[in-house]
This record gives C-alpha cells, structure tokens and sequence, in this order.
C-alpha cells in the first residue's frame, strides 16, 4: 500500500461515514456545508462520497473552480488577442472550451489562432525566448495555488530581459466570497469545507474573520476521501455543539500563517483589485491583478485591443450553482442545450466545474 | 456557439466523434447508426464469412516508449478484426508523406511494421504512398485495412452483452495514452511507462474455445475503458457495474494521472481488450487469458448487473458509487 492509498482505506472510510451517520441522526433539518475549492467538488464525485452520507448531512459546492468564476469578458479578450497576427496564446487546456460572448478559443484554434495547451507558464516563457518576433500571452487564472507559479514566470521573464511574454492575469483570492455567501440570507450554510492547497499559501488564520462575524464553522480539509469525511465529522461536531471555529484537518500540509514566501512573491508581483466573479458580481479586493511595477507583462495594458461587447448566455444558471443555491440537475439547459462538448456555462467545462462533475459523475 | 467546424475533440472517439458520425457521415453513407457499428464489418461472400476494418493513424510524436506509428497501424487493424473473432490474413497499408520527412525514420517505421506484421501472422499484400508539401501534413500519416476469416459461429458483437456476464480485462489499463503524453514536446516526464501497443489476435484465439459464453470483445483504444464500456451498455441496454478496487492500473500511471488530473479510465489502450463472458465460464476465460503472454495481468473487473437504457457505474475504492460517462471533448489537463 502506498502513502496516497492509505487514505482511500474502505474500513476507514465506512467507518468515519458511520460515525457521522450515528452523530447526525434524527436531526430535523440537514447540515449544509459546502465546499469552495474545485479539487473537493471533484473529490467528492469521484469517490461517490455523497451516496456515503447520511440524509442528515447534504454537501453543496461554491466558487472554487477557477475556471467556471472567470467572467466572459475575460474570455472575450482573450478571444480579441488571440487574433492578432503576431499573437500567440498560452493557457492550461480548460480555458480553451469556456465559452466567450460568440466564440471559444478552441473555436478560435479551429479557425487558425495560434493557441498552445502548456503545463506551466514557465514553459511559454520559453516558447517567448524561442519566438522573439511573437508576442506570449499566457492566461493566469487561478486562486493563491496557481498565482505564484505564474508570478515566478513574471520574474523569470524579467530576469531573461524578455519584452515578448505577458500574462492577462485574472486572478482570484479566498475567503472574501465566502464572505459573501455567508452574508446571503438565501443561503444556509452550516460550515465550510475550506480549500487545502489554497490554504497552504493563505494560511488557516484567513478563516477566522468568518468564524467570528458571521458564526460559521470552518474546517481547512484535504482532498483525501478520509481527509473529505473527517472535515466533515469536524463540522458536524462544531455545528451540533453550536461552535463555530477555524479548525485544521488537513495538518500534513495546511499551518495557521501559511507559506509567507509565496505570499511575499505574491504581494511583490501582484495587486489586489475588486475582481469580477461570474454569477456572483464585483467583489472588493477579491482578484490579483500585475503590480505597477510589472505593468509591461500586463497583456491588458501592453497589447491594446478592441473586446467585442459582452453578451450572457440566457437560461445559464451557473451563476446561481457557484453560490450553491441550486445543484446542477436544477438548470433547464443541464445535459440538453448544455453538455461538456457543447458548454453553456463555464461550469460545464471546467474538469473541476460542478456541472462537469454531475455530468461525469453524478447521474 | 458556432458548430460549423470540426474540432480535435471530433476525433477522441468520445461523445464528440459519435456526434459526427451520427450527425453527418453516417446518414450518407451508411444504413447502420453508430450504436450498432462494431470494431470491424462482417460480410459474407459466397458463402464465405470475412470480417474488414479500417483505421487511420496520426499519433503524435511519432515514436514513443514501447512503439511508433508503424506497429501502431497494424496491431491496430489487426486487433479490430480479432474483435470480432476474426483471424487476420491481410492488410493493406497507405502512407501519406510530408515532404521533407526522414528516410532513415521511415525505414525505422518500416522495419516496426514488418516486425508487427509477423508477429500477428498477417500478410501485407497492397499499399498506397503519397506526398503531399511541406506543412501540409505532420510528418506521416498511415491507414490500414485488413480482412480476416470468420470460422466461428459465435454471436460475438457489442450487442450482445447479458445481465450476470463478468467483463475481464487483459492487463494494466491507460499505458498507451500515457507513454504518448509523456513523450509529447512540453512535456517530457521520464514515467517509464510503455506502450501496451500488441496484436491481440493470438489471445482471441485462444478465448474462442468458450463458445457460446463469449458474448462481447471489444478494445479500449481511443476514449478509454470508460467510453467503450458505455458504447457496449448503450448497444445491449444493460448497466455495468465496475469495481474500482479490482482495475489494473500501473503505478507509473497512476501517478502521472494524477499530476495531470487525468483519469486512467478515459486513457487510451493499443493492446487490451474487454471480453464479457457467462458468469459460469468467466473463471476459466480469465485462466485462459492468463496463461497467454499478453493476458497475465488479467482480472475480472466488473459485471452486467441489470437491464437499462445503457449505464455504466463504478463502486469507488471507498465503497462509494459514482456513474461513468463518454470521454467528453478531449482529456484535458486541471487548471489548478
């Protein structure tokens, strides 16, 4: 047995859900905790976690799908540069089949873009050294996980004396939209599965402002199917005892400061700005965006161009599944007008969105 | 969204080239939908029982761990013909040149191909080579066709799985896509993993001797494990139930998978094949299956467990149950 394998024990597993049965029975309305990081929403698909539940306990998933709260009008320049003639965009592969206002990228690709998948920035930073007649926009979407790898290929460029590599940086932060969510009156949440790697960089601490204004549980968990239940049972408790506290689950990894290296080359290469989130609106101070002093990566400023005008998809109900108001299943366009090869919604796109998680997994 | 372009996702072999085939090449030019399209046709000539395949290959890169473009074109025919239980006599091979390609590559290709080609015992008897200019294809492109002999009786087709049948698999699944990937320019990881690329002829042969038990063989290739179990519970109406526990994966694959957010049940196979068996004769195909080279790593990893309009479920490692679905758009790796 190896090291991964040791939290996927099915006693372990059957055990932890039998306990949170026995403490949850009876109850006469479910807990609600959701989860706001795209890893926990496919997690709990993969393993089948919820037909391991009791009724008492129900599970909802938030924002936490970096791709599925990218607005269209990020997509829609995206889509304006990648026409230019001398531009060459870089991106993880989920962005490619988001849709935009009229297009998707890969739609752009089809029709002779120049629009490369690639595993880490640090790889189109060397496909700028290796074009120097192109430009290299590379698409930084992502939470506090992804944001300093992309920030390191801002300081390598630098550092290689590089004018040909830019980032259309969209990036978003935790916790300010749990803030929001809590604050939702619609919204019943008992207690929050808080992200594990983002917490790594934030550092636990970041909760606790939730805890204390809003009285809600938190409990930074792992994305192991042990890890997954014992957050649960720990909120469970928390919710059951009235408390509502920042506890750690995922302790291997996750300490209350977080990774203050990562959060110094964040601060360095990026500003928080009020960042718009898909379906849920502007939020103050919940994006990063390029310093200043960084400016010349800045795609949106260095590449001037024309973004057609913004158009939403009618009947898209992802804006209300990142606010977990409703499950996927509720949307009229799910699995008809709207499946994984013909998305909608950025939810359905994403390997990590809610809706693209139902679809593979959930039926 | 404009939907008047084909897209890379069109050729996965998941949701998207069903579409196509569906939506636009099938109504022309032929009277049988995709859902009761099998590996390979069956024609009878005079009395005679042929089966006839063809298939096209761009792999890229062109050579990768454990293969390259050239044993791929024949194991590949070869093994959609043993699908229906056919015995491969002979190929045809076309290549499609681009110029500026290699010669000493090409002669390496070839050489792949007369190798592949023995192994499997099956003759190469007529071929095609054209070249078209720089930049108007990628490197080589190669299509066979092949043509077996059907001397069996048995009703082995995508159609015919039951409920109670075990579905066994004959190794480790995902090696294929994974060596491929992880030779791909970008992204070099040093996986160690091979292609599982084989002739399955020899293995079929030695299943035949089942009779009537064997009721569905089908390979893996494109879209993974989880697609083709889903064409097959599309074609007989029945629900399979996976076991997560009992899946063969390679370690090397599984942790390149998991970097990657990629799912080794989606990946794809050159040198597997899913056989549904009679629950009472399925120990004895799984014996039969181990005995032979390519079948050692065998297990049974699931059965049919009712009728449906087609469904396909896994009991998760952790006594979970999740469904299984088509390989949509194309694998992609996670964003975070």
């Amino acid at each position: 047995m190896n090291y991964s394998d040791s939290f996927r024990d099915k006693e372990l597993v059957q055990g932890l859900a039998r306990r949170i049965a026995d403490l949850t029975k009876g109850l006469s309305k479910p807990l609600v905790f959701m989860e706001v990081c795209g890893t926990h929403t496919m997690a709990i698909y993969q393993f089948g976690l919820r037909s391991l539940l009791p009724p008492e306990v129900k599970l909802i998933s938030g924002p936490g799908c970096p791709v599925c709260v990218t607005p269209n009008s990020y997509l829609d320049r995206a889509i304006a540069l990648c026409r230019l003639p001398d531009v060459i965009i870089t991106s993880f592969g989920d962005m490619l089949r988001v849709p935009g206002s009229s297009s998707s990228l890969m739609e752009e690709r089809a029709k002779g873009a120049d629009i490369r998948v690639v595993y880490s920035p640090l790889d189109a930073v060397q496909l700028a050294a290796r074009n120097p007649s192109k430009r290299v926009v590379f698409l930084g979407v992502g939470f506090e996980t992804t944001a300093p790898t992309i920030a390191g290929s801002i300081l390598a460029a630098k550092a290689q004396g590089l004018t040909n590599y830019f980032v259309l940086a969209s990036h978003k932060t935790m916790p300010q939209p749990m803030a929001i969510l809590s604050a939702d009156p619609d919204l019943q949440v008992d207690g929050y599965i808080c992200p594990a790697h983002v917490s790594a960089i934030i550092g636990a601490d970041a909760y606790r402002f939730l805890c204390e204004e809003y009285k809600v549980p938190c409990v930074v968990t792992g994305f192991e199917p042990t890890d997954v239940l014992q957050g649960v049972e720990m909120l469970v408790r928390q919710a059951l005892a009235g408390e509502s506290k920042v506890e750690i689950q995922y302790s291997r990894v996750v300490r209350w400061e977080g990774n203050a290296k990562a959060q110094a080359m964040l601060a360095d290469v990026f500003t928080p700005f009020d960042a718009p989130w898909r379906g849920i609106g502007v939020l103050p101070g919940s994006g990063l965006r390029i310093a200043d002093r960084y400016a010349e990566f800045d795609a949106e400023l260095a590449i001037p161009v024309e973004v057609e005008e913004l158009k939403e998809h009618k009947g898209c109900l992802c804006g209300e599944i990142l606010k977990g108001k409703v499950s996927p299943f509720d949307c009229p366009l799910f699995g008809g007008k709207c499946t994984p090869e013909s998305p909608v919604g950025a939810c359905m796109v994403s390997s990590e969105g809610t809706c693209a998680a139902a679809f593979k997994y959930g039926r | 969204m404009n939907n008047d372009l084909i897209l890379l996702g069109h050729g996965s072999g998941g949701r998207l080239s069903h579409q196509l085939l569906d939506e636009l090449i099938i109504p022309q030019l032929s009277s049988v939908p995709v859902a009761g399209q099998n590996d390979a046709a069956l024609l009878n000539v005079g009395g005679i029982r042929l089966a006839f395949s063809t298939d096209s290959y761009v792999v890229d890169p062109v050579f990768f761990p454990g293969g390259n473009i050239g044993d791929l074109a024949i194991n590949g025919t070869v093994n959609d013909l043993a699908m229906m239980g056919a015995r491969p006599l002979c190929l045809s091979v076309g290549f499609i040149l681009e110029e500026g390609f290699s010669k000493a590559e090409l002669a390496r290709i070839l050489a792949s191909m007369r190798e592949a080609a023995d192994a499997a015992g099956v003759a190469i008897v007529t071929g095609d080579t054209k070249v078209v200019p720089k930049g108007k294809g990628d490197r080589i492109f190669i299509n066979t066709s092949g043509i077996g002999a059907v001397e069996h009786n048995l009703h082995i087709d995508g159609a015919s799985a039951r409920v109670g049948d075990k579905v066994i698999v004959n190794g480790t699944i995902g090696d294929h896509g994974i060596a491929v990937l992880s030779a791909r320019e970008g992204l070099e990881i040093d996986s160690g993993i091979q292609s599982d690329s084989a002739p399955l002829n020899g293995l079929v042969a030695d299943l035949l001797p089942l009779g009537p038990a064997l009721h569905v063989l089908r390979d893996p290739t494109r879209g993974g494990v989880a697609t083709t179990l889903k064409e097959i519970a599309l074609q007989s109406g029945v629900t399979i139930t996976l076991d997560e526990k009992s899946l063969p994966v390679n370690p090397g694959v599984k942790g390149v998978c998991s970097i990657l957010g990629l799912d080794p049940l989606y990946v794809a196979n050159e040198g597997k094949l899913l056989a549904f068996v009679a629950p009472d004769q399925a120990e004895a195909a799984l014996a039969r299956m181990r005995r032979h080279p390519l079948g050692k790593d065998a297990a049974i990893i699931g059965e049919v467990t009712g009728a449906s309009a087609g469904k396909v479920q896994m009991e998760t490692l952790v006594g979970g149950v999740r469904g299984v679905e088509m390989l949509a758009g194309e694998q992609l790796p996670r964003i975070c």
